[in-house]
């Protein structure tokens, strides 16, 4: 066989390979988009569920995992930023610096249903939270935490130092250097980087289980002491566990549906939001 | 005045950010520490639940059994005290249940209060009884002898091949199928994947043009982002079946299911880790292959791959890492059954999915709840090993450049 | 008959116009430095002679380049391109060796281009370490990785590559300008060697380099041959304004 014979077989092998990825997500989007499509309405959204969750809508749940959300990121936005700002800004000692880099690696390794142990553990019943929505996000705004942090450092770590030097060289202290010239050419990929780990954080089942997620709970929260219901864990509940597992199928095709398209939504989002901010960026 | 007021926020924001920064150490310690409480409270505590206790006659030589010898006797697979280092003897098992074997409703009194001494005579008069019976019922002046129960211990716990966490009256907690079953869902995942990751990474950063990898490029991005349970309803609606009807099943939530899966799962991060360590390749060397005359495939699989190698296998690992804990998926296509696995056709039970599917009904700091968090503890023992076994092939491929 | 023959070649990155109608021939077993500012399109030129541009996207080439009198880019009547990467040799900027051991950096050219009998290769790698004047430093250590070597062995290692190949061209794109002085005079000496067997077009930013190695010298300006004559003439009596004032160094 002659080289050129080899290369022409394993480009193809790999072409093919990678076409099965493509075939894998399309298979996966298609059976979802098919079989839910028809469930989706305007009450399906916005409807109790009904007939030990056969029939009705899935308001609850989706009000439940936003809320799970904007809480887990109002804790781990912040803090996440500010941490990923210290550990690439502020640690000149190489050492620290990796030592900080390993802890947020391990942070980020240690499975979802570990940080489920642990917020039951911490939050629900050491903390007394209970099985809330505060307990729920603490857990879940853990997990996001090195998520954050990482998105944080990789976009300063695009920004290019003749910037901080520039800024320094003028007077300017460190920390009106960082908020002045570095987080504004980094915001976009930050912002980009948040608006994906949403997507993680709204999907995620095993840290709710033990730390919010009700089973059935056809009401709406009235304070961060509830319980709630939330998409990824009603989904669960209806597709296997549920008291009517054939009859709640519809319910589940559109509820993954709805977890689908909101990950879809997101990552669009964040593709265009990377698009737009980065070109404002570059014309300034 | 001013500057003052400046000098000190800047402090005070400094301060911020380190407390920010050191939030995730933190964090680390303390899961480790509420991790690592529970889990290891399990092994100063017995595995008797309810407060059973087992009394012998006074006459007998056996002086401790172990859970597992427990659940032999009740299982009859242990039906001589011989085999438990006692004499030449029958065993006589004797329970609540059985009570009315013995005595009359009004012997025991109608609030039970004659039972303790009825027990207790029966115990003195049968020597090869082995009664179970809580430690309410026991009288003072006890004429037989409590035959201590060991501690759960952590060679048992590893080693053991039983995992009844509710069986009484000593509850069965071997681990070793769980952990064996993880392992064997893990690594198929990874076996089953590495081929089409690696292939996809390095087409698309080899061989693709632009074009076509601004398309695969989201599309990995977004395989990424679906979430769990979506991936294991799919499974279960769609893999399981196939599965079942493929190789005529009696069912098809097998380990293979949840390798299949969790395949599906790892193809993101070997896909995107590995694509970075093919794209760290220096272009010069790449040129310098070409130049010699070699052509690009020649060059990806004797310069690129072997230039890439560690970052590629910092991928694998990461991608088993991913599978051993990933838990929804996992929970809702493999079956779960907590037997020892032999094949791939049959169903397995995960650390992950035997936590999730449990810990809502074990009672908080019982055996069983404590015996979960032992299993988290070695799930993040493994998930770290993992870690430092990344960061350990990473640094490799450092040193090179 | 000339070696190397271009004809009115243009080169396109995209919508820039990086090479503006080269023409020029360069006779075999000589040495001709390129030499110009920064941008000026010469080491884009030098990788013509091998098709290194091909790799990039949106390049467009027009002209002819003549290897022997063969044309290199035609498709179907022109040479094929690992033929010609075997006729051509190259050595970069920076000393880049494989990932390999020493031995099997000499030896990657040969096994590519589908030689696999041992004691032939054996025999190719210890005359290229000889002709790169390598041999004697790194004879007890050819299983070692060639990232133990210093960066002037490195290079020279690149040059040993590239001579296994039995190449009639060899092509140095600035080979020198990441090494100390001792190890840039090594490389010196051996072109100087090297030139009695190859044809050498050496791409330098170093005037005195240039004046030291080379018989024949163009100065490239703005994507334009301004001139090209005997290295003594360039240097002491250019014809354009533009090169005495490089060679001069009052600009660049």
């Amino acid at each position: 066989m002659t080289k050129q014979t080899k290369e022409y077989i394993a480009f193809w092998i790999f072409r093919i390979l990678s076409f099965i990825v493509l075939a894998i997500l399309i298979w996966i989007l298609y059976f979802i988009f098919v079989r839910g499509w028809h469930m989706l309405s305007w009450d399906f959204l916005t409807k109790m569920p009904e007939d030990g969750m056969t029939k009705g809508g899935i308001y609850p749940a989706i009000i439940g995992t936003l809320y799970l959300v904007a809480g887990s990121m109002l804790f781990a936005f912040p803090i996440g930023v500010l941490a990923g700002i210290y550990i690439h800004e502020y640690t000149n000692d190489s050492k620290f610096k990796r030592f900080m880099k390993l802890m947020t690696n391990n942070l980020a390794g240690i499975p979802s249903i570990v940080f489920g142990l642990f917020g039951m553990s911490l939050f629900v019943k050491t903390l007394n939270f209970g099985d809330s929505i505060l307990a729920g996000s603490l857990t879940l705004g853990l997990l996001a935490l090195p998520v954050v942090i990482r998105v944080t450092e990789e976009a300063l770590i695009a920004v290019d130092d003749s910037f901080r030097h520039g800024s320094l060289a003028l007077g300017a202290s460190k920390l009106i250097t960082i908020r002045k010239v570095v987080l504004p050419i980094a915001m976009p990929n930050i912002l980009t980087g948040l608006i994906l780990s949403i997507g993680r954080v709204s999907g995620e089942t095993a840290p709710i289980l033990f730390t919010v997620a009700a089973y059935f709970l056809p009401k709406l929260p009235t304070s961060i002491f509830d319980q709630v219901m939330a998409l990824p864990y009603h989904l669960y509940v209806i597709s296997t566990s549920g008291t009517k597992v054939q009859e709640s199928r519809d319910m589940a095709y559109g509820t993954a549906l709805v977890l689908v398209l909101f990950v879809l939504i997101l990552n669009l989002l964040a593709n265009a939001l990377r698009r737009y901010l980065g070109n404002k960026v570059k014309m300034n | 005045m001013k500057r003052k007021f400046k000098q000190f926020t800047e402090k005070l924001i400094e301060g911020l950010l380190l407390i920010s920064g050191s939030l995730t150490s933190i964090t680390v310690l303390l899961i480790v520490i509420f991790l690592f409480k529970e889990g290891l409270g399990l092994f100063t505590t017995s595995p008797m639940e309810n407060k059973n206790v087992i009394v012998v006659n006074k006459l007998n030589p056996v002086e401790h059994l172990t859970a597992g010898q427990i659940k032999k006797i009740f299982d009859q697979e242990i039906t001589n005290w011989k085999d438990l280092g006692g004499k030449n003897d029958t065993i006589l098992l004797f329970t609540i249940n059985d009570l009315s074997n013995y005595f009359s409703e009004e012997e025991i009194g109608e609030n039970f209060e004659y039972l303790p001494e009825k027990l207790n005579s029966i115990v003195d008069s049968i020597p090869n009884l082995l009664a179970v019976y809580t430690d309410k019922y026991l009288v003072k002046e006890l004429k037989g002898k409590i035959v201590k129960v060991d501690k759960n211990n952590i060679p048992d716990f590893i080693l053991g091949r039983e995992w009844f966490p509710t069986a009484e009256p000593a509850v069965q907690l071997g681990v070793l199928p769980l952990i064996l079953g993880t392992l064997l869902v893990s690594i198929f995942a990874i076996l089953f994947a590495l081929p089409i990751g690696i292939a996809t990474s390095i087409y698309m950063a080899e061989v693709a043009n632009e074009r076509v990898r601004k398309i695969l490029k989201p599309i990995i991005e977004l395989l990424a982002g679906i979430p769990s349970v979506v991936y294991g309803f799919f499974g279960l609606i769609v893999i399981v079946p196939l599965i079942h009807d493929t190789f005529n099943l009696p069912v098809g939530e097998t380990a293979l299911a949840g390798s299949i899966v969790l395949a599906i799962m790892a193809l993101p991060t070997i896909i995107t880790v590995s694509e970075d360590a093919i794209r760290n390749t220096p272009r010069s060397m790449k040129e310098a292959s070409l130049a010699l005359g070699a052509n690009r495939w020649q060059t990806i699989h004797r310069v690129v791959l072997p230039y890439s190698m560690s970052g590629i296998t910092a991928a694998a690992i990461l991608g088993i890492g991913r599978a051993i804990g990933e838990t929804m998926a996992v929970l809702m296509v493999t079956g779960n059954a907590a037997v020892m696995p032999h094949s791939l056709l049959q169903p397995v039970r995960t650390i992950p999915a035997t936590i999730a599917a449990e810990l809502g009904e074990a009672p908080q700091g019982g055996v069983h709840y404590q015996a979960l968090f032992a299993l988290g503890c070695i799930l993040f023992i493994l998930t770290l090993l993992i870690n430092i076994w990344v960061e350990y092939v990473s640094s490799k491929q450092k040193f090179k450049k | 008959m000339n070696k190397i023959e271009s004809k009115n070649v243009h080169l396109y990155y995209g919508d820039f116009h990086a090479l503006k109608g080269i023409s020029m021939s360069i006779q075999e077993n000589t040495v001709t430095a390129l030499i110009g500012p920064s941008g000026c399109g010469k080491s884009t030129y030098l990788r013509l002679f091998n098709r290194m541009n091909d790799l990039i996207d949106n390049v467009r080439i027009e002209g002819d380049i003549l290897l022997d009198g063969r044309d290199i880019y035609k498709k179907n009547i022109g040479m094929r391109i690992d033929e010609l990467r075997k006729k051509v040799g190259m050595v970069f900027q920076k000393p880049n060796p494989f990932p390999k051991t020493i031995f099997e950096n000499v030896a990657y050219g040969l096994r590519v281009n589908g030689i696999d009998h041992r004691s032939f290769i054996e025999e190719r790698v210890e005359t290229s370490l000889r002709q790169a004047a390598l041999w004697e430093e790194v004879k007890d250590k050819l299983k070692k990785s060639a990232f133990e070597l210093s960066g002037g062995q490195q290079q020279r290692l690149c040059i040993a590559r590239a001579l296994a190949i039995e190449p009639s061209v060899l092509l140095m794109d600035e080979p020198a300008s990441a090494l100390d002085p001792i190890s840039t005079s090594k490389i010196e000496e051996l072109i100087y060697e090297l030139k009695t067997k190859y044809t050498i077009i050496i791409v330098t930013h170093n005037m005195q380099q240039a004046g030291r190695v080379s018989d024949r010298t163009a100065f490239f300006y703005l994507g334009d041959l301004i001139e090209y004559d005997d290295t003594p003439v360039i240097f002491t009596n250019p014809k354009d304004i533009r090169t005495q004032s490089y060679v001069t160094g009052r600009f660049g």
